[in-house]
Formats: structure tokens, C-alpha cells, sequence
């Protein structure tokens, strides 16, 4: 007789082979608390018994089988059967006998799931990633479209306008992230001057630091970080909306009353955004400014009028215009992405999640990459 | 596994003098309710009359302002949190949306309460799990889709089937039929029938199906005014005089109201 376990757990024992005939005999509970312990006997069983004859499983001494045990009373006699043998269950509770029957049907298909190589697996992530960016440029672009006749109709029917849904929505992108935009505009100013006050004065330029706080601010600063808060603040929340509306099945239901959606719901948002970004850019450059000015004052001490007047030196229109003029293009820019991605959102809560992640990255990867072009455009023009 | 073959100890759910409210007066008021082992319980009662609060409440979602629940003779109120946990781990929950993981495919979503509990092989857990789904009559193809793929029906029995994964001994059922056909909702019902004799389940259902209360419960229980007002197998129910229970039972989309009027 050979043990295969503790004697304490008793869950399965091998009583040999007698002339031809092998014995098991089962006991204790076979449930799913020991349904590990249970598959590493059933396999050894299996494994050495290769080409039995009759086997007779003896359940009786089992207290209590519950669907992992009597699947893997299944699998044992499946394993032992294939290998050759009769296996024959006995001594089983009545009362388990439905269990057991149902189990017999189990499994029956084969579930394997086909195995690719690596290689073949990489290529596969590496096509996807790139039609899944061409979807991206389509919906961008279809989106663009969208929201071009969703104007066209407003204009032919200005009736048909959103008005209290965008004024909401300026409200909520515009007006309330002027103090988190006036503050972080403001400090990055104060360190620009900072820098440079430190840099600029080891050979006597201090006062160069105005028309670099002056250019930088008026130019880049105040645009790129209102966007890149906007972006973060209003992109992202444009998304979670729009997708969980879709969830919600509520983008169908304005479908089915014959309302786009385009018209309602995202063409007020990119005006909100189109039209509150440009004034968020103007208070975030003079923030700017008034931070480089108050530290150049501060810590570099320059005194307001000596900085007001060069900076008069150092700026002209045309720097502000040209923060101004990329504005409304970045809004647009994040607001279609916003609402492209909310769009996009599946079934599922971590899609929504993986949207709005999206929405912001590329959102702010895109305004980037469109400030450098407007650069270039400036440049060649001479602004 | 010792009180399965206890005769004298058969309630498995005792209630008394439940009372649960939110803000304000109390949906549950002295609430008084045995659920015993091995059966099938419906409970009903009208929208809003709180049969769900009840079942959350039982489960440990909702808390109760006082009176006392008691599971196997546990008291939940003052159990530790182990034996709380033992006696969670016994039970399984029908959502009545499903509340499927949504970012699990149907596979992980079954086998998710097996790896937090058990310590199995993954040729086991995936058999188990293609296992639990036949039983509740779906192929294991359905293991790899995503919830957001499912049909209603379907996203019902996966639930089932993940409420079923650690073999419970009590079950609880939130409108198991609701938003089925009545074709599927007949099928759902057999499979309950089913599935409670096989693995000896003790079923609590909540819901609101005359056709699953004549057919597959064994006794039902009327909720109404914040308490159980009557309670027993179906001939019981039909004889109480409570008007609700009249007018629920006896109305014109119920058999008896309905035969009547045919």
C-alpha cells in the first residue's frame, strides 16, 4: 500500500496494483479549499499508473464533494482512462451522483488556446499601434469635419445655437481656472527673471533679463503652459464626460431623437474652449511679466520703472499678437482631441480611464509640436 | 461541513428586529426573517419597499441601526473579522446588473474569487472556470469576451457563474430575471431550480417575477410596511389578507388573478 500524502489529510490513497486491478480510495472533504493539494495526487496518479487495467476508485469514505471535487474526480477517471485503464467509480453518496454527472459533461471542448511566437506576437502589437494612429489621424480629422458643419449649421441657424450650454461651459473652463492660471503663469515668470538675473549678471547683461522675461513670456510662456493647463484641467474632463455619456448609452439616445451629438455636446465645449483660451493666454503673459518684474525688483533690485522702460525697449505688438494668435489654434487642437478620445470610450471603466490618459498626452503633445511649427511660420514671416 | 448534516439546526439566516434606515425614518423596522437551508426563498414586495436594502444589508453593504443578523449561528453584528470573512467566503452574490469586473475578460472575472481565496494550478483554475461557465449554460468560448460584449442574459449567468465560483452555500440573488425575455427568464429560472439541487444551495432571491415565485420557490416572503408581513410556501402567501399581498398575488398580471378573469 503507498501513501501518497500525510496520513493527516487522507484525501487520496494508492492501494497498489492487485493482479491487474488497481485500487484508490478516497477520503476527507474534496472541496475547493484542497482542490490544489487534490490536482498534485490526481496527476501522480496518473503519471504512474500507465497502462492499468481496471481501476476502482472507492469514494466512500469522502465527507463532502463540492464542483472542484468532482471535477477533479472526473479528471482523474479522464487521465486513467486515457491511459488505458477501466476506471470504475464506487462507494459514491447518492446524493453526490448529480454533481458527478454534471461533471462527466464538463470540459468536454477543448479550450487550448493556439500559442504564436514571440516574433509573430511583436509584429502584431507593432501593426496594431500602427493602425490604431491612422484611426486616430481619421477620427481627428472626421471630428475636425464634424464640428466644421455643426458651425456651418449654426450660422445658417443661429436659433439652433447652444448659447446657455457654452456660457456654462466658459464659466467651467474659462473663468474658473483664471487663479490656478494667474498663480502658475506668475511663477514661472518670477523664476525666468530669477534665472537669468543669476546667469545674465556674471557678465553685466542684468538688464537683457526684461527683454528675455518680455519675449519669452509674451510668446511662449503665458500660451504653452495655458495650454498645457487647460489640457490637463478642461481636456481631461471633457473626455470623462463625453465617455461616460457614452457608456451611459446617453450619445445614443440623442441619436435616436435626431439630435447630433457633434451639435450639442462637443460643438459648446470647443467654443468655450476656442473662445476662453485666448484671454487665459493674455492674463497668463501678464502674469508672467509681473512676476519677472517683481522678482527682477525683489531679488535682482531693478526698480519698476527701470524695468517698465526697457521692457517698452524690448517688446513690441507683435509679441503679444503672436502668443494671442496660437491660442484659439491650441484650444481647438485640445478640445477635438478631448472630444475625439471621450468618444471613443468602450464598455469598460478602464477604458475611460485609458481615454482620458490618452486625451491629455496627446493633447499636450500635439500643442507642443504645433507651437514649433507656429515658430517656424513666424520666423519666415518675420514676426 | 458539520452543520450540513444537522437536522435540528436549519435556519441558516436568522433576522431579528431588523431595523435599517438612511436619513430619516426607517425602511426596515423591525424586520424578522429565517431563511432555512436548502431551500429556495423569494421575497417580495414593491418597488422601493426595500428588499434590496434588506439583502445588502444582510451581505454587510448597508448598516443596520440595530436588531441582529445571524448566519450559522454566527452573530455578524459581533463576529470577528475572520469569522465575518469565513462566513463571506461561504456565500456568493448575484448583482442585478451583474457588477462584472469590466476590465476582466469572462475567464478572469470567474476565476478572480478563486485566486484571492485558493491556491491553484492554472490549468486548474482555467478548467474550473470553463466548468463553472457550462454550468450555468454558456459555451467557453464566452470565457475570453468582455463584459461590455454580453448580452443581457448572458452577463446574468456570468454572474451567476462568478457568484457560484467558490462552491457557496447560500446564494443571493438580486432580480436574477429582470430585463429577460420570458423565454430566457424561464430558462434562468430552471437553471436556479438546477443548480440549488445539485450543489445543495440555499437560495435568496429577491424578485419581482410571479412566474419565478409560483415555479421555483419554495417559500416566499412579502415585504410591506418595513417588516415581512407573511411568509410561507405559496398557498400560505395566497391566503394572506394583507392588501397588498392581495392585490400583488391576485391582480391581473399574476395566474391566479389572470386565470380568474379568463
Amino acid at each position: 500500500m503507498t501513501e501518497l500524502t500525510g496520513v493527516s489529510s487522507g484525501l487520496l490513497l494508492d492501494n497498489g496494483d492487485r493482479g491487474g486491478r488497481l485500487a484508490l480510495s478516497a477520503g476527507g472533504a474534496w472541496t475547493a479549499e484542497r482542490a490544489g493539494e487534490l490536482e498534485r495526487l490526481i496527476e501522480r496518479v496518473i503519471a504512474r499508473h500507465r497502462r492499468v487495467g481496471n481501476v476502482d476508485i472507492d469514494m466512500g469514505a469522502v465527507e463532502r464533494l463540492d464542483t472542484f471535487g468532482a471535477w477533479l474526480l472526473e479528471r482523474l477517471r479522464r487521465g486513467l482512462a486515457e491511459a488505458g485503464g477501466e476506471p470504475r467509480i464506487i462507494g459514491l453518496s447518492e446524493h453526490y451522483s448529480g454533481l458527478l454527472t454534471q461533471a462527466s459533461g464538463l470540459n468536454r471542448v477543448g479550450t487550448a488556446v493556439p500559442r504564436r511566437s514571440a516574433l509573430a506576437a511583436a509584429l502584431a502589437v507593432l501593426g496594431r499601434a500602427v493602425s490604431r494612429m491612422a484611426a486616430d489621424v481619421v477620427a481627428v480629422l472626421a471630428m475636425t469635419g464634424a464640428l466644421a458643419a455643426a458651425t456651418g449649421r449654426v450660422v445658417a441657424r443661429p436659433a439652433s445655437f447652444r448659447l446657455t450650454s457654452t456660457v456654462n461651459q466658459m464659466e467651467r473652463v474659462g473663468w474658473r481656472a483664471v487663479p490656478v492660471v494667474a498663480l502658475i503663469t506668475f511663477l514661472i515668470g518670477g523664476i525666468l527673471a530669477q534665472q537669468g538675473l543669476f546667469h545674465f549678471r556674471q557678465f553685466g547683461a542684468d538688464l537683457y533679463v526684461v527683454d528675455m522675461v518680455g519675449i519669452l513670456g509674451l510668446r511662449e510662456v503665458g500660451v504653452l503652459m495655458v495650454a498645457i493647463m487647460v489640457a490637463g484641467r478642461s481636456g481631461s474632463s471633457y473626455t470623462a464626460e463625453l465617455g461616460s455619456m457614452k457608456m451611459r448609452e446617453e450619445i445614443d439616445a440623442l441619436r435616436t431623437m435626431g439630435i447630433d451629438p457633434v451639435d450639442v455636446l462637443v460643438l459648446p465645449r470647443v467654443l468655450a474652449l476656442v473662445l476662453t483660451v485666448p484671454c487665459l493666454t493674455f492674463l497668463g503673459a501678464m502674469a508672467a511679466l509681473y512676476g519677472g518684474g517683481l522678482m527682477a525688483w525683489l531679488y535682482g533690485g531693478m526698480s519698476p520703472e527701470a524695468f517698465l522702460s526697457r521692457l517698452q525697449e524690448a517688446i513690441s505688438l507683435d509679441d503679444l499678437a503672436v502668443g494671442l494668435i496660437k491660442a484659439p489654434f491650441m484650444a481647438l487642437v485640445i478640445g477635438v482631441i478631448a472630444s475625439v478620445q471621450g468618444l471613443a470610450v468602450e464598455g469598460s471603466a478602464e477604458s475611460l480611464g485609458r481615454k482620458t490618459t490618452e486625451s491629455v498626452v496627446k493633447s499636450i503633445f500635439l500643442v507642443i509640436l504645433l507651437d514649433g511649427l507656429f515658430a517656424m511660420f513666424f520666423a519666415s514671416i518675420g514676426m | 461541513m458539520v452543520t450540513m448534516t444537522d437536522p435540528a439546526n436549519d435556519t441558516v439566516i436568522r433576522v431579528r428586529d431588523l431595523v435599517v434606515g438612511f436619513d430619516g425614518a426607517p425602511v426596515l423596522d423591525g424586520l424578522s426573517l429565517d431563511v432555512r437551508r436548502g431551500e429556495i426563498l423569494g421575497f417580495v414586495g414593491a418597488s422601493g419597499a426595500g428588499k434590496s436594502v434588506l439583502m445588502r444589508t444582510i451581505i454587510g453593504l448597508v448598516p443596520k441601526r440595530a436588531g441582529s443578523i445571524e448566519v450559522d449561528g454566527v452573530d455578524l453584528g459581533a463576529a470577528s473579522p475572520g469569522a465575518r470573512r469565513a462566513i463571506e467566503r461561504r456565500w456568493g452574490i448575484l448583482f442585478q446588473q451583474g457588477a462584472l469586473f469590466s476590465s476582466l475578460t469572462v475567464r478572469q472575472n470567474v476565476q478572480f474569487p478563486m485566486r484571492e481565496y485558493l491556491r491553484l494550478s492554472r490549468r486548474l483554475l482555467d478548467e474550473i472556470a470553463v466548468a463553472k461557465l457550462e454550468m450555468v449554460g454558456l459555451p467557453p468560448e464566452v470565457g475570453d469576451k468582455y463584459p461590455s460584449e454580453l448580452s443581457g442574459g448572458m452577463t446574468k449567468r456570468v454572474a451567476l457563474a462568478r457568484a457560484l465560483a467558490l462552491d457557496p452555500d447560500i446564494v443571493f440573488l438580486d432580480e436574477p430575471t429582470s430585463g429577460l425575455d420570458p423565454i430566457g427568464a424561464g430558462e434562468f429560472d430552471d437553471l436556479i431550480r438546477t443548480l440549488q439541487r445539485t450543489l445543495e444551495l440555499t437560495v435568496f432571491m429577491v424578485t419581482h417575477d410571479l412566474d419565478s415565485l409560483h415555479t421555483v420557490c419554495d417559500r416566499i416572503a412579502v415585504l410591506a410596511e418595513g417588516r415581512v408581513i407573511t411568509a410561507g410556501p405559496i398557498p400560505t402567501v395566497l391566503a394572506s389578507e394583507h392588501p397588498w399581498v392581495k392585490s400583488y398575488f391576485h391582480g391581473k398580471r399574476s395566474r391566479v388573478g389572470g386565470a380568474r378573469a379568463a
